[in-house]
């Protein structure tokens, strides 16, 4: 069975008022905008906290809220994990009475090997019997993890889950929403206002902005779409695969027609993987002809297949290149030297070190899914 | 009902004749029932006040805190008016058999109705120290509000229940005003300790008999201090 969020509500607080439709399909949707933008209050709504003025909420064919036919769902009936931004375990209990303390609410029993496979792919095996007061920040995290899927949801709504921590424990947390994204069976929306985790998680992205729905799709389009691009921030996202590992320490991905070269130094890279690529838009270039005796690796030929005032001074550009959609940000001056319009042959300069670490993200998903 | 062999032990150290043991054995009797019957309705009260926002919760707020403020007399008294034999409630109650007045069970009320703010003071404290976005969590993982409530809030809220409870069965020992104009001062059946004590003094050489119960009250009181100081320690460090 596909199961499917589908959201539409509207919203009026005294001084400010919301009017929003998405839908969250299975695997991971970031739903992304700035404090404010009404993210919070979406969640709220979709988890049975507050009530909109108008509108419904429904799980597959099940309403959770429908303001015609007066319907609502409590919380603990609507079969909605949330992985809070703080882990909020409880604290008079063991991690394991934490982890089986939404079992028995749960519609199906959790077979004994579910339970071993979430407990081993969180790796909290060791922690069972300690209390939440002694775990660490990370630690805590993935056992709010476990103890949500234990509880077998038809939906989770991870709530900025990376946020209280710091940058080491994040690294360790976002794997695991990586495995979640790619083996859970559920939708999954997921809140944050980080580009990093947004690029390396999202399946599909809904960008937020005061109330309304700046845009949604597929997250390879969002993050090309130059309109949207200023509010989200981090560029484009672009699938590869990793063709060769050379000797010298550099990775060839190929990444639709295109080769880019990555710095493969302390990754365990092989050839066949999946990765996921960001593309800062202030890390690439843009050359009327294919430049030659410079220093950076990876050129792609595309053509201009959009413009987008940023500020004051600069202009996003979207080129359409054999390897995706690829943004760049370039000044004013440096747009009217190159004459850039819409369609203008052009090759994309990507600086090697932009594809830094930090930004590649493993990816178990075929590009294009 | 509190271990016999104790009571004889006290009795015997403090050199307690029957008269004064009876009224330290129903003074134990007396404060065990009114701590353990107003607790139910005490937490029920504390969640409220704490947790819902609904008309007259002022008021209510002020009639729990009233035995407190009220002299302890006026308290027994509109017992007695409320629930004496020829009041209407009380003749009610008494076709069921339910008897309070001049009854070792409306001692028991009288202390309980007592020490019900002190309960509610301490529950309350301790429900309001529960984060709410704990409780939050656990319906997002399908529990109902009164799972949560028992599940989460009442283990969380628990070492305020116990301070109450101990609060109230040291309160519910020491009462003494209410007591008496309720359910006046019969020995074996409503003579408590302070009344005890009391009527010691109101005859001639009853000094030393009364000396006696100061002591075992002194006692009785330190050790329900230590007890609570004891529970609050154990739960501090999660071990309860």
């Amino acid at each position: 069975m596909i199961m499917s969020l589908d959201v539409a509500f509207s919203h009026r607080f005294a001084e400010f008022s919301l009017d929003m439709a998405f839908d969250v399909p299975e695997g991971i949707t970031v739903m992304f905008g700035p404090s404010g933008s009404g993210k919070s209050t979406a969640l709220r709504v979709i988890s049975g906290l507050m009530r909109p003025d108008a509108g419904h909420v429904a799980l597959g064919e099940r309403a959770l809220f429908d303001s015609a036919t007066k319907t609502f769902l409590p919380p603990h009936k609507r079969s909605i994990g949330t992985i809070f931004q703080d882990a909020r375990l409880f604290p008079h209990l063991t991690v394991r009475q934490n982890l089986n303390f939404g079992r028995r609410y749960a519609k199906t029993q959790l077979s004994k090997r579910d339970e071993t496979q979430i407990i081993d792919m969180l790796g909290i095996g060791h922690l069972l019997t300690r209390r939440p007061e002694g775990l660490s920040g990370g630690e805590a995290q993935r056992v709010s993890i476990g103890r949500t899927l234990m509880a077998q949801p038809e939906m989770i709504l991870a709530d900025e889950p990376l946020s209280a921590l710091d940058p080491a424990r994040k690294g360790e947390i976002l794997p695991y929403f990586e495995r979640l994204r790619d083996h859970a069976r559920v939708p999954i929306l997921y809140v944050t206002h980080n580009p990093l985790e947004l690029a390396r998680l999202a399946n599909r992205v809904v960008v937020l902005g005061q109330g309304q729905v700046l845009g949604q799709g597929r997250a390879a389009d969002v993050l090309s779409d130059p309109a949207l691009s200023p509010a989200v921030g981090s560029g484009a996202l672009i699938e590869a695969r990793v063709q060769t590992c050379h000797p010298d320490g550099l990775a060839e991905l190929a990444v639709g027609s295109e080769r880019l070269f990555v710095p493969s130094e302390g990754m365990d890279l092989h050839v066949g993987q999946g990765l996921r690529l960001r593309i800062p838009p202030h890390d690439v270039m843009i050359s009327r002809h294919r430049p030659e005796g410079f220093s950076a690796l990876n050129i792609v030929e595309g053509r201009v297949c959009g413009l987008r005032d940023m500020n004051f001074a600069s202009v996003m550009v979207c080129l359409e290149t054999g390897a995706g959609r690829i943004l760049a940000q370039v000044t004013r001056r440096s747009l009217a030297a190159l004459d850039l319009k819409d369609g203008t042959p052009c090759f994309a300069v990507i600086k090697t070190v932009a594809i830094a670490h930090d930004n590649l993200g493993f990816s178990s998903v075929q590009a294009g899914h | 009902m509190i271990g016999q062999d104790v009571l004889q032990a006290i009795a015997h150290w403090a050199g307690l004749g029957p008269d004064e043991m009876e009224a330290v054995s129903l003074s134990l009797t007396v404060a065990f029932w009114a701590a353990l019957t107003s607790l139910p309705f005490a937490i029920l009260t504390a969640y409220a006040l704490a947790r819902w926002r609904f008309a007259g919760r002022g008021l209510l707020n002020g009639l729990v805190h009233l035995p407190l403020i009220l002299p302890p007399v006026v308290t027994g008294y509109l017992l007695l008016i409320l629930l004496g034999p020829q009041a209407p409630v009380g003749a009610a109650l008494g076709k069921f058999g339910i008897v309070f007045a001049f009854r070792w069970t409306g001692a028991a009320l009288a202390a309980g109705i007592m020490g019900f703010p002190l309960m509610v003071r301490a529950i309350r404290l301790s429900i309001e120290t529960v984060d709410r976005r704990t409780e939050e969590a656990a319906s997002a993982l399908g529990a109902s509000p009164l799972a949560v409530f028992f599940r989460v809030t009442l283990p969380l809220a628990l070492p305020g229940v116990l301070a109450g409870v101990i609060l109230a069965f040291a309160k519910a020992l020491g009462e003494f005003g209410a007591t008496i104009t309720f359910v006046s001062n019969i020995p074996g059946e409503t003579r408590t300790l302070p009344s005890a004590i009391y009527a010691f003094l109101q005859v001639p050489g009853g000094e030393s008999a009364a000396l006696r119960l100061v002591a075992v009250s002194v006692i009785l009181a330190m050790g329900a201090l230590a007890l609570s100081e004891y529970l609050a320690r154990r739960m501090k460090q999660g071990g309860l």
